[in-house]
């Protein structure tokens, strides 16, 4: 999820991607990723490579390419949207591909970057998710057993504080700065005019890119990247709320994704001289009557509709307590007479 | 959340003339009900409860128990009894009786029925008994499996987890993969196929969910592994280490991200170019597997099938190939079995099971499913239940919509009804009440209303009203003071005056 807008927050954008390219990389299909972002870099007027994204300097690597699917774009990243995805209390038009559909034996990775500060992270320079609120929907996402282990890695400032009140089991939580610090951007590339990329993300990424599929680092490596020395901020990370133990958790049991799989020993037998299935053949000669169009739109009706009454509502205790205050005050200050020249 | 189950399986023994055994406690028909406690942890009990009869056999089970072979009185007998689903009926034979074969004493009909040959006195006889129910109704472990999410951690072994969740509908899709057709020019009538073989095992695992098929054709798909050459067998070779790693480069242009909202299943056929041909899959022990295929739980099988090299190398390509649908749906239908969690691999010695032929799946086979699926139904309906109340007692705030409301009342007294049912041996209706139980309580606890946004902490509470309200009231406040003066002195006046 990249929670900013804006061209100078691209390095927020080019964090997101990156980590989407090594995820699928390793193996996630985008069935299995949503991916939340206002994707305003691309085709942004200031950009002076259209349809690219980068993410090292001397435009190295094109993060954007042709396969990036994005499935909540510009103004649908709201944090309303977030915890819809994350609780599954979604309406029911919506697509699969902007679903969460999780089941107990899945693990989730959940990358965050953007602004953020001690307690809450900004979305879109308008709205804010506190770290209560995230919390309260990883524990209806365990009630309902939605996830099997959660990885939640988190790059802004002060982002030790998103994950101080989780309170579900089964959650590992990384951040890339501790509160009171802030998480500085690494490098700015002088052509595009932005700073591309998040310290802690680029080194996670450098980390990243020696995992192959079948690799078996385990998540210790991972707590070790971007020490104080090149990331100046002080990464962190909590791990109380997981069972396993992280020297035996695989890198790729959340960045990628081996599945179990079993041999088929077992067949059955099939008698392949069985006429049972001519009682399905009638079927396709049934009289289908012509099709025509469902009314679209009930103009007639909606024209000749009456406006629907709205139920009046005297107003509420608290405004006519307040006014009858100022009326009174205002007329015992100033005198009584003043009343004959209103009534 | 507390959860007390009854599970109830209606058990009638039925000896056949010459099998009685000597020391029966009681003149025949008599009824015992024997209860056994299946602890999954603290709050949630499991009892199940065994109400057997034991009666003789009437006339007309007598003729059809002379039938020459097992699967002919098996039938016959089936005709005979109006089993209902979830109960048994278990015909004890003599033990000189020909319908059973040598060294087998049990023998489990594709009905809901079983023949089992006295051997000596009673105890021997409930020691099969016991073997039998497990194996047709549930056992312990079955019943732990389904009430997964309340067991705690480790208890169970690692493969609790693999069968698929109930659900209410799954969707099934044929793939066929063929990453090289300038050599393969494949053909499979994959609609015949699903007509002829796999509609009568979908029609039968009805009574368990909604299922819809469909099928595609994926070219220049490759597996995500390259094979290895061997060359004492001249194939190529996939070891079973790497069988993990073929599945997630094929998944990506599956498509299944556009069907419906079930659960998923993709059996997909590979064919293999023409440079890899033959392809065999090799197990751990390094064995090449009969089927040619594997399965992942929770999400599909794969088979591979390989195209017999053409008899002179001047062969024109592509060469035509017709798939031989009934290999293929063997295979692909056992993985279904398979991933549904039926397999034949538990069975105690001395058991003869009677294949269910073309119906892929025997009677009592459903029943386990639908043992397991209820009481994997009442407790989700519990903890979602449980859950949501909690959600309400900790956010005052959140608005419950009537429809939202009715869905909970309804969910309670469907579960409640499928408890009962359970615990008087309907197993059918109490499916169908514990799916609706389901239905409701997802419907109330995922509508999209019940979000909240609102947390406010005290500190923002004092940051938002303080400076909104402060500088108005100040002015008001003092002037009330400058009133409740002037009152005070015009009531001290009038006494001064005197």
């Amino acid at each position: 999820v990249c929670t900013s807008r804006f061209w100078f927050n691209y390095r927020h954008v080019a964090n997101t991607l990156s980590v989407y390219r090594s995820v699928k990389r390793l193996g996630i299909p985008d069935s299995h990723i949503v991916l939340m972002l206002a994707d305003d870099m691309a085709c942004n007027p200031r950009n002076p490579k259209p349809a690219t994204v980068f993410s090292h300097k001397n435009m190295e690597l094109n993060v954007y390419g042709d396969d990036v699917e994005v499935d909540y774009r510009s103004y649908e990243v709201t944090v309303e949207n977030f915890l819809r995805v994350l609780t599954g209390r979604i309406p029911p038009s919506t697509p699969r591909s902007k679903r969460l559909l999780s089941d107990d034996r899945s693990n989730i990775l959940i990358y965050m970057t953007g602004h953020g500060g001690n307690g809450f992270l900004k979305f879109q320079d308008s709205e804010e998710i506190t770290n209560v609120e995230l919390a309260d929907a990883f524990e209806q996402m365990w009630q309902k057993r939605r996830y099997n282990e959660l990885l939640f890695i988190i790059d802004t400032c002060q982002g030790a504080s998103m994950y101080e009140r989780f309170y579900s089991p089964n959650i590992m939580a990384l951040a890339s700065s501790q509160v009171g610090e802030d998480s500085l951007s690494h490098q700015p590339d002088l052509g595009i005019g932005v700073h591309l990329m998040d310290r802690y993300t680029f080194y996670v990424l450098e980390f990243l890119e020696e995992i192959h599929p079948a690799s078996q680092t385990n998540m210790n490596d991972l707590f070790q990247v971007c020490p104080k020395s090149l990331c100046v901020s002080t990464p962190g990370h909590r791990t109380d709320l997981f069972q396993r133990d992280p020297q035996n958790v695989l890198i790729t049991d959340f960045f990628g994704s081996v599945r179990k799989v079993e041999i088929t020993t077992e067949t059955i037998s099939l008698d392949s001289d069985l006429g049972g299935f001519e009682s399905k053949l009638p079927k396709e000669e049934l009289a289908t009557e012509p099709l025509k169009y469902a009314e679209q739109l009930p103009v007639a009706q909606i024209i000749h509709q009456k406006p629907k009454q709205k139920d009046w509502h005297p107003p509420g205790g608290f405004i006519l307590g307040l006014w009858a205050l100022i009326i009174m005050v205002f007329f015992k200050t100033y005198g009584i007479k003043h009343m004959k020249h209103i009534f | 959340a507390c959860a007390q189950l009854q599970l109830a399986v209606p058990v009638a023994v039925v000896f056949a003339p010459g099998s009685v055994s000597g020391d029966l406690p009681r003149p025949l028909p008599f009824g015992d009900v024997q209860e056994t406690e299946i602890a999954v942890n603290q709050r949630t009990s499991v009892t199940s409860r065994y109400e057997t009869v034991y009666r003789s056999t009437t006339a007309r089970e007598e003729a059809a128990l002379d039938a020459a072979t097992a699967r002919e009185a098996d039938a016959a007998l089936h005709l005979l009894q109006d089993a209902s689903v979830g109960s048994l009926t278990v015909y004890v034979v003599p033990e000189t009786s020909p319908l059973l074969p040598q060294g087998v004493s049990v023998y489990v009909g594709k009905h809901r029925s079983a023949l089992v040959r006295a051997g000596g006195d009673l105890a021997a006889l409930r020691t099969r008994l016991q073997q039998l129910t497990q194996v047709m109704s549930f056992t312990a472990t079955s019943i732990a499996a389904a009430l997964s999410d309340r067991v705690p951690d480790g208890q169970l072994g690692p493969d609790a987890r693999r069968h698929l969740k109930s659900s209410l509908g799954y969707e099934i899709t044929f793939s066929l993969l063929n990453p090289d057709p300038k050599s393969h020019d494949v053909d499979w009538d994959i609609e015949d196929a699903v007509n002829r073989y796999v509609q009568p095992v979908l029609d039968k695992l009805s009574l368990v969910a909604n299922f819809s098929v469909d099928s595609q054709i994926l070219y220049y798909a490759v597996l995500g592994v390259t094979p290895r050459f061997d060359k004492e067998s001249s194939s190529f070779l996939l070891s079973a280490h790497s069988l993990p790693h073929v599945i997630n480069p094929v998944e990506a242009r599956l498509g299944s991200s556009a069907a419906s909202l079930y659960p998923v299943l993709n059996f997909l056929l590979y064919v293999p170019e023409r440079s890899h041909s033959p392809l065999y899959i090799q197990d751990k022990d390094g064995a090449p597997v009969p089927t040619n295929a594997f399965h992942s739980p929770r999400w599909g099988g794969i088979m591979v099938y390989n195209v017999e090299a053409p008899a002179s190398p001047q062969a024109s390509l592509p060469l035509h190939v017709d798939v031989d649908m009934v290999r293929v749906m063997e295979v692909f239908l056992a993985q279904l079995r398979l991933l549904f969690g039926l397999s034949w691999e538990e069975l105690p010695p001395e058991f003869l099971l009677e294949s269910p032929g073309n119906e892929g799946l025997a009677d009592w086979e459903l029943d386990r499913l639908l043992w397991a699926h209820t009481v994997e139904n009442i407790a989700t309906v519990s903890t979602t239940l449980t859950s949501l109340a909690q959600l309400l007692d900790k956010i005052g705030n959140i608005v419950i919509k009537d429809d939202v409301a009715s869905e909970v009342y309804q969910a309670v007294a469907s579960a409640q009804r499928a408890m009962a049912e359970l615990a008087a041996g309907h197993l059918h209706s109490a499916f169908q009440a514990s799916r609706e139980a389901v239905t409701s309580s997802e419907r109330a606890f995922f509508d999209p209303s019940l979000l909240h946004l609102l947390y406010f902490p005290d500190d923002q509470k004092f940051a938002i009203y303080i400076p909104l309200f402060l500088p108005m009231a100040v002015p008001i406040l003092l002037s009330l003071a400058k009133i409740i003066r002037e009152t005070r002195q015009r009531k001290k006046e009038p006494t001064k005056m005197d």
